[in-house]
């Protein structure tokens, strides 16, 4: 199929694949930033054929995963009003807010819908003038655009039942915060493709020379993984710590020059919390105050909503590479993709669903040779028991 | 409503998320693992009997002379026609094929109508009309039927149960438990049509694409396998709701064996694969209504390729994979990287990715 087939070519990664491990004189620890390459890489199997030349930690740059516990109480709180149509990408549905998830609002009465764009759900308010749509404005600097435009779009239009509950967030404050931890042990970065065909790289080159880290903006395709690895590899290899564009096919230095400026115009960085990591200063976006109109937290009157984490989700290690999704003892016993704990395990993006589908085999192999000795080996049969009942279920152990 | 976050109000927040389900959720209809904890906790346990316990497609019933089967099936499928198929084939198709995968002969069908007050009667008229052809075409009779309406608002304009009776000929009786290490995993046809052809049937996909559901009876090849391949051929699973995933699992665990697909050998057409892409969707985990999936003992592979493909639904079989000591209840799939990843039955409906 013409523009997949051509960077998924068996024979070209069997060589790149070759290359990494024949450049790399010692295990070299990446980390991928975006969910949509953690997919990829364990979709494709890539941990599996690297070997001891490469190890990957998966990064926070999961939308589903890094919203905030509160956020998604807010939405659930919203969602669940009869006069609200409340709009979201898909994978947003199954992530467990304090109490319950989207598709729990939806089968108690909300009517919760999935979209596949903020632009269909502006046609929606327009569609339903005596109802009050709102869109879950979730993601990074990729989803953002899109999102500013169906803001400026309602507002052009005097669209006055439409308003977005926004979690936005962006990549290089959440770069630096990994960088900046004491027990930091991330050699290189693979930026994400998408968020640089919007913003270009120029934020990242500060952090390549302040932290002398190479950071290769990489593609999502298996070849473009693959050839990312090998050009961090080879900086690494050479000692040299500079930002290099992989993905030459869809980004540009300066980037989209027209969705920044939409971005820009809507939008206005702010402090958010990142679930599992905490707040992060000038790390967000959200709305500015002349479409004060269009935010559904001052409309529905959201923000004395407050929310506190599971204490037995380890969300936060793994998001900052702390830990391997496998080495959280809730792993695959109380937390499943069927019953997930924290947003790791929801999204397929997420490091420890991704971990789950696609990455137990590994692991359960690694652990018969010996190696690695992940405090969890989740057999088949673990898995599908019942999960042992938490203590204080149902209760606030806070 | 109830109010369901009457926590949040107060700032008070429960850290463990809700673990125990109060009400009926979609994903309980989807054919992934909350379906078979429902069937599982809230069915199985009070209709509990030997011959339902063994929750296959149909069920094996004791009988003076040949052994019958008895399947139903339920259809709620919406928009109600779609290209290739409606609802009214689609229901002798679905519950025919259940038949069929038990190694029976279907016989005759039971027809159970829900429909909607407003419902116009042309729509019904095209639907019971396209019932009729499925049957005649299948070589079944609809000898027993019930009709319901009910208030508008009540059902998606309508709903159809059908329940089928086929004989089983005597020697052959595909079972997942016969499935051992080394049997070979062969598809009738290219996975993932329906289920593509539905969504993009119900709009707002703007998929430019066409693609049309394989909804087909699919007894025609179980006769050719099991007149060709006899006794090798091992069990049968047509992948509907759930898809090639769901099913494969459900055979690993039955069987007590591992599966390994190969996934150049997967057969996906090229406009299902695409829109796939387009959605973020992962088409082993797409509907099929026209394909089966059979273990064959590994020296009747080769026969059962060339019966398969001698009839026009099968004219695209292929191997897929096979059966394996190694990692039993678990589907592993070979990347084309040469990598390797478990192939998990998903909790509930596959939810399209951000980005």
């Amino acid at each position: 199929m013409r523009y997949l087939s051509e960077y998924r070519d068996p024979k070209l990664a069997r060589s790149l694949v070759r290359r990494i491990r024949s450049e790399a004189t010692r295990r070299w620890t990446l980390m991928e930033v975006c969910g949509g390459q953690t997919h990829t890489i364990v979709r494709q199997g890539i941990h599996d054929v690297l070997g001891d030349s490469v190890e990957m930690i998966h990064g926070p740059g999961c939308p589903v995963c890094v919203t905030p516990l509160e956020q998604i109480d807010r939405a659930l709180h919203v969602a669940s009003r009869p006069d609200v149509i409340f709009t979201s990408f898909g994978d947003m549905l199954r992530v467990p807010g304090s109490a319950c998830d989207l598709f729990q609002v939806r089968a108690r009465g909300g009517d919760v819908r999935i979209v596949y764009s903020p632009l269909d759900a502006l046609d929606l308010a327009r569609q339903n003038p005596d109802r009050e749509v709102v869109f879950f404005a979730v993601g990074f600097e990729t989803t953002a655009p899109a999102n500013a435009m169906a803001v400026w779009q309602a507002a052009r239009l005097g669209v006055r039942n439409f308003s977005v509950l926004v979690s936005h967030v962006t990549v290089p404050p959440a770069m630096v915060a990994l960088l900046e931890a004491a027990d930091n042990r991330v050699q290189a970065f693979l930026a994400a493709g998408h968020v640089c065909t919007v913003m270009g790289w120029t934020e990242y080159e500060p952090l390549a020379r302040r932290f002398r880290v190479p950071i290769i903006v990489t593609g999502f395709e298996p070849l473009d993984i693959l050839e990312g690895i090998w050009m961090a590899v080879r900086q690494l290899e050479e000692g040299r710590h500079e930002v290099e564009n992989q993905y030459v096919r869809s980004v540009r230095r300066e980037g989209n020059v027209p969705a920044q400026d939409v971005v820009s115009r809507v939008f206005e960085l702010v402090d958010r919390g990142w679930r599992g990591i905490g707040t992060i200063p000038a790390s967000g976006l959200g709305l500015r105050p002349e479409f004060s109109d269009y935010d559904a937290e001052l409309k529905f009157d959201l923000r004395h909503i407050e929310a506190r984490e599971s204490e037995d989700c380890m969300a936060g290690d793994v998001l900052r590479g702390r830990i391997k999704p496998m080495e959280c003892p809730s792993f695959g016993i109380v937390c499943t993709p069927e019953r997930p704990l924290g947003a790791p395990m929801v999204s397929s993006e997420g490091a420890c669903a991704a971990y789950y589908s696609y990455g137990r085999f590994s692991a359960h192999e690694e652990g018969s040779a010996g190696t690695a000795a992940p405090r969890h080996h989740p057999s088949p049969d673990d898995t599908r028991q019942e999960p042992a009942p938490v203590a204080g279920g149902g209760t606030s152990r806070a | 409503m109830p109010e369901p976050n009457a926590t949040l109000a107060s700032g008070l927040a429960c850290p463990v998320p809700v673990t125990e389900y109060d009400r009926v959720q979609l994903g309980h209809g989807s054919g992934g693992k909350m379906s078979a904890r429902l069937i599982r906790e809230r069915f199985l346990p009070l209709f509990e009997n030997d011959v339902l316990r063994r929750l296959g497609d149909g069920a094996v019933v004791p009988h003076a002379g040949p052994d019958l089967v008895i399947s139903t099936d339920t259809f709620v499928v919406h928009p109600l026609e779609f290209p290739g198929g409606d609802i009214g084939s689609l229901a002798v198709h679905g519950t025919v094929n259940d038949l069929a995968m038990m190694g029976a002969d279907p016989l005759y069908l039971s027809v159970g109508f829900i429909l909607e007050e407003g419902l116009p009667f042309d729509l019904l008229d095209r639907v019971v009309a396209s019932m009729a052809r499925a049957v005649r075409d299948a070589g079944v009779a609809i000898v027993a039927g019930d009709t319901k309406v009910v208030d508008r608002g009540k059902a998606d304009g309508m709903f159809i149960n059908t329940t089928g009776i086929g004989r089983i000929p005597p020697g052959v009786r595909p079972d997942p438990e016969l499935v051992v290490a080394g049997d070979v995993l062969i598809s009738s046809g290219p996975l993932g049509r329906h289920g593509i052809a539905v969504m993009a049937a119900r709009g707002g996909l703007g998929l430019a694409a066409e693609v049309e559901s394989d909804s087909a009876a699919l007894h025609p090849l179980v006769a050719l396998l099991r007149d060709r391949i006899g006794g090798g051929l091992h069990a049968l699973r047509d992948p509907t709701r759930g898809g090639a995933a769901s099913a494969l699992n459900e055979i690993a665990s039955t069987a007590g064996v591992g599966i390994e697909l190969a996934e150049e050998l997967v057969p996906v057409p090229g406009v299902v694969r695409a829109a796939c892409e387009v959605l973020g969707l992962d088409p082993l985990y797409v509907a099929n209504e026209g394909v089966l999936l059979a273990f064959v003992a590994e020296e009747a592979a080769d026969e059962a390729v060339r019966a398969l493909r001698s009839h026009a639904l099968g004219s695209e079989a292929t191997v897929m994979g096979g059966a394996v000591a190694g990692h039993p209840g678990m589907v592993v799939l070979r990347t084309g990287l040469g990598g390797r990843r478990i192939v998990e039955m998903l909790p509930g409906d596959q939810l399209p990715r951000i980005c």
